[in-house]
């Protein structure tokens, strides 16, 4: 017996006399051929009390350097916003962590309210009549739009900026390689989508163009003659798909006034902590022609039999348990726990609240963008507008040393290009500011990069020296 | 126990019986008795008003600029989005109070087929919430991620030993992801040998997911009868499969709880023509460290964290669906990829004044790097941003952690037990009359009624039945489905329940139909206890009412 095994020795004996076996082996052996049926234990250690186990899950996350540790200016698609105290209290509830989906109405109105109000909170957001109630996370989000957009035109070519996130990117060519599509990758100028580029790549051939807002180098795009142009050289069937970073939208156009069809994005930073990159969710949200071609649950307002509001799980002929092959997704489990942080933090932000932090991170990050270019030898990778993430090129400097360097005095100066774009951006390096990130970190990490470059500088054979010195 | 009050057994309320009988469960209300079915429903967006907030943003602190050189009008939002205006008091009443609408596994048996609903440990709520797993951002650098990394590479050992299968990616985001993962990898090492493989099969049994996913995956499904015995059907399946066959998918034991006795032949059939098997891995519930998939001849398995590793459901997600696969398969893994460094790294005793820990362990991003025919090598590429759902890595892992090989086992064990124990007590409650066991006389975890004769002697319908388990504080079995069994109940009672809940939930069912057979229209109109009574659905797809309207 384990601590989470109920069976006591006279419930064996009772239960097994009830079944009419001997003994579970028994059991098994009735069933499993002789040949598979182990007797050997599985080669994994005994098990460990609960402390113990604690301890041991302890040390390993004392082995990392979280947010927590380190002041972190990392973002790159996940941003170390601030979680509010209700978001852990909400989750932590056993009515919202512990059901399955909704499959029984009638005992599952709380959480299939609380999917009404998410898909209302994304409508609003993005500006689109329809939203599901949340799909994996960003990058397959903007997969299952373009699976959206085959089913709806049947088109086979995927033309998509460069200014994807390139987790998104290599999601939709693992992707594509199922739904039969080819991706064609429109390249950027001065950071943002080249629109000549992109509108001589768009043809009749065309089924959906995606671009991101902001794009993965932080820059605000121009959605708007995208749009067009995508319509206007392919024609009213071809789907338009925006990734979207939800914060940003508290300033910026929403999708649903720009044009775009489908909008997607990921969702962390709604409510969700980073946990080294999921759970989060993925939003998915468009207009109303699609409704019925939508992915995933969608939560509809209904009666009951005594005429009480009540809500459903709703439009299922879409879904995998009803239509099998022809379903307009493979997607069951989803991320209810995580849109629910997601509408919890909504509402904690609220109408003006939104708006306002999203203006705090564009005033901190112009002072953040000026601090650092005022630097010798940094300077902006693009000067495009941004809101609260931006990319600088430090010419003939080596990046990761930087970084490291800047990081072994307790701060995160952000993400160094070569890890994602060795060949276009190896000394670029792509800073992110939350309302968490305050001026006087801001200028303690200008500090550290000004005396990580001109430690650079003076030391003869760069990094290497200066590695084996620190170490 | 007591044999004078009434005694509430984790949802069904009971009244002992004197001399050793089985109690009698106490009669269900057949009227509203619920005071939460007074509340009207209404939404945070209904209780918004004009001027209240829960947030209030810190100064900038900073030397600000006019708004329009940052960003120019033209792309800034011209109205705000309209979230709801509330103070954090009402945020919090509105969402506690809509969570009492909730059924949960905290609160009482559930009893769901193929959804494993385990009870789920709260120290792994305590452990993923420490801020080293919870802060960590995925784009630290690796040698400053190694706590994560160990976490992950000794969660992928731990998940090769259950399966039996020497290689695994926890990337894949629930059971119907890693599916997907699945089909994508078989297509890809069918390429590699310069074959275009084009067919699927799929027993009648499964999960809708499994035909969904080949479509997705640009496949094309073929049926596979299932036999008298609930088991494949060898005939139909050496029929089907041929040199265009690109895999098997397969549960085992399959949506009937059956364990296919022919499980060798069906392997060795499909690997006769070249093909690959895929192992759902939705009812591993069965046979942790019993058997395993690798044995059996799969070559791909995927897991379900929120099913057998406890992850809890949430209502809806998030899973987790990592993947496990054969050598052959391995080359063609998701990236990124995790391996652990020997030699000289391993003397790296790290520098704690520099926040930095020993690094053994690499996140591996690029397929070019890593040694020909190693897994990733030949990468179908990612499946979605960064490594996966880490928080929930960190559950199972604590999970299969504390349990160790004997607790795993332990665990399918009792799982296999209390589900022929439930099936054994129905039987000898005469429940088997009105809803007989699909197939067989045994079955592993779970089992499949079928509700027909129920339908056909007393008028009703599995739907009704379990409507009516509601108003006895139970979560209803799994019903139509699988869809060949006629009027289908799946009940799973996994090994968390006690002898006691099984026993109780058995009276019920027991009550229902006895109450069925004196007047059907109390279940046919039931629940009537709950916070809402029967839905109109079809109403609701017909017009669909999908978000607040707030004009």
């Amino acid at each position: 017996m384990t601590r989470y095994t109920t069976a006591t020795d006279a419930d064996r004996e009772a239960m097994l006399a009830a079944v009419g076996v001997g003994s579970i082996r028994d059991l098994l052996a009735e069933q499993i051929p002789a040949a598979l049926l182990r007797d050997e234990p599985l080669d994994l250690p005994e098990g460990l009390s609960e402390q113990e186990a604690y301890v041991h899950l302890r040390d390993l996350a004392s082995a990392n350097v979280s947010a927590e540790d380190e002041v972190t200016f990392l973002g790159a698609g996940m941003y170390d916003h601030y979680v509010p105290a209700l978001v852990d209290m909400l989750l932590g509830r056993s009515e919202f962590l512990t059901p399955y989906t909704p499959y029984q109405p009638e005992v599952s109105q709380g959480g299939l309210q609380v999917m009404f109000e998410y898909q209302t909170a994304i409508s609003e957001l993005t500006a689109l009549p329809v939203s599901n109630a949340s799909v994996y996370e960003g990058p397959s989000a903007v997969g299952a739009a373009a699976y959206l957009a085959k089913l709806h035109n049947g088109r086979e070519r995927i033309v998509v900026s460069a200014g994807l996130h390139p987790h998104t990117l290599q999601t939709l060519r693992t992707l594509a390689v199922g739904y039969g599509s080819e991706i064609v990758e429109v390249p950027l100028r001065d950071g943002a989508t080249d629109p000549d580029a992109w509108a001589a790549a768009i043809d009749e051939r065309t089924s959906a163009v995606i671009v991101q807002q902001p794009n993965f180098l932080g820059a605000v795009e121009d959605v708007a003659p995208l749009a067009a142009a995508a319509k206007e050289r392919a024609g009213d069937k071809v789907v338009v798909v925006g990734a979207y970073d939800p914060i940003p939208l508290g300033i910026i156009a929403p999708p649903g006034d720009v044009g775009v069809d489908v909008a997607v994005g990921e969702g962390q930073t709604l409510g969700n902590r980073l946990d080294f990159g999921g759970p989060s969710f993925g939003f998915f949200a468009a207009r109303d022609a699609f409704i019925r071609r939508m992915p995933g649950r969608i939560a509809g307002e209904t009666r009951d039999v005594d005429g009480r509001r009540g809500w459903v799980l709703t439009l299922q002929t879409r879904e995998q348990h009803i239509r099998r092959e022809k379903a307009t997704s493979n997607i069951c489990t989803s991320q209810a726990l995580n849109a629910l942080a997601g509408v919890a933090y909504l509402g904690w932000l609220g109408r003006d609240g939104l708006p306002e932090l999203a203006e705090l991170l564009v005033q901190r990050t112009q002072y953040a963008l000026r601090t650092l270019t005022a630097i010798d030898g940094v300077e902006l990778l693009h000067d495009r507008p941004v809101v609260r993430e931006f990319a600088l090129r430090l010419p003939g400097v080596d990046v990761p040393a930087l970084v490291e360097y800047v990081q072994d005095r307790g701060t995160n100066p952000g993400l160094p290009l070569v890890r994602t774009h060795p060949d276009e951006h190896a000394d670029g390096l792509l800073v992110a500011i939350t309302e968490q990130r305050t001026k006087e970190q801001i200028d303690r990490l200008a500090e550290l990069v000004a005396e990580g470059l001109q430690a650079q500088r003076t030391t003869t054979g760069g990094d290497d020296a200066d590695r084996k010195a620190g170490a | 126990m007591s044999a004078t009050v009434d005694t509430a057994i984790d949802g069904g309320a009971l009244i002992p019986a004197a001399g050793g009988a089985d109690p009698r469960p106490l009669a269900a209300p057949t009227t509203s008795v619920n005071p939460i079915q007074r509340d009207h429903a209404t939404t945070i967006f209904e209780k918004s008003v004009e001027g209240r907030r829960a947030f209030v943003a810190p100064p900038s602190g900073v030397p600000e600029v006019d708004l329009d050189d940052a960003i120019p009008a033209g792309l800034r939002r011209g109205t705000p989005a309209r979230l709801p205006q509330v103070t954090e008091g009402e945020l919090v009443r509105h969402y506690v109070r809509i969570s009492r609408r909730n059924f949960d596994l905290d609160t009482g048996f559930y009893p769901l087929g193929s959804c494993t609903m385990k009870h789920n440990p709260r120290l792994h709520e305590r452990v993923t919430a420490l801020p080293g797993h919870a802060r960590l951002h995925p784009f630290q650098a690796p040698e400053r991620a190694q706590g994560a990394l160990e976490l992950m590479w000794g969660m992928e050992r731990q998940l090769s030993e259950v399966s039996g299968l020497p290689h695994v990616c926890l990337q894949p985001s629930a059971g119907s992801h890693g599916e997907l993962a699945g089909v994508l990898l078989a297509r890809a090492y069918h390429e590699s040998r310069g074959e275009t493989r084009t067919k699927v099969l799929t027993p009648d049994t499964a999960h809708g997911t499994n035909p969904a996913t080949v479509t997705m995956a640009g496949l094309e499904v073929v049926k596979v009868a299932t036999n008298a015995d609930g088991g494949v059907d060898l005939d139909d399946l050496r029929a089907k499969a041929d040199d265009d066959t690109a895999l098997l998918m397969l549960t085992n034991p399959n949506t009937l709880g059956i364990f296919d006795p022919n499980i060798e032949e069906i392997t060795a059939i499909v690997h006769g023509v070249g093909g690959v098997l895929y192992y759902d891995g939705a009812n591993l519930n069965a046979i942790m460290g019993i058997t395993r998939p690798g044995d059996m001849g799969f070559d791909i398995v995927h897991f379900n964290l929120h099913k057998s590793f406890t992850q809890p459901h949430g209502g809806g997600g998030p899973g987790s669906g990592p993947i496990a696969v054969s050598d052959r398969i391995a080359p063609f893994l998701p990236l990124p990829v995790i391996r652990r460094l020997n030699g000289g790294s391993a003397t790296d005793t790290g520098d704690p004044t520099r926040n930095r820990p020993p690094v053994r362990f690499a996140l591996v991003e690029d397929a070019d790097a890593l040694p020909d025919g190693a897994p990733g090598s030949r990468s179908i590429g990612k499946l979605r941003g960064f490594q996966g759902n880490y928080g929930c890595f960190v559950r199972s892992y604590s999970y299969i952690t504390s349990l160790g090989a004997s607790g795993l086992r332990d665990a399918s064990e009792i799982a296999v037990l209390n589900a022929n124990y439930l099936l054994a007590k129905l039987h000898e409650l005469g429940v088997s009359e009105h809803l007989p066991l699909a197939f067989g006389t045994r079955c592993m975890h779970e089992f499949v009624l079928s509700g027909g004769p129920m339908k056909r002697d007393l008028g009703l319908k599995t739907l009704d039945l379990a409507k009516r388990l509601l108003d006895h504080g139970f979560h209803p079995p799994t019903v139509y489905f699988p869809l060949l069994v006629d009027e289908a109940l799946l009940v799973e009672p996994v090994e968390t329940e006690t002898k006691e809940t099984l026993d109780a939930f058995a009276l019920v069912i027991a009550e229902i139909l006895r109450e069925g057979a004196e007047d059907p229209t109390i279940a046919q109109n039931a629940p009537y206890t709950t916070p809402v009574r029967r839905l109109d659905e079809a109403g609701a797809a017909k017009r669909p009412v999908i978000r607040q309207p707030l004009d």
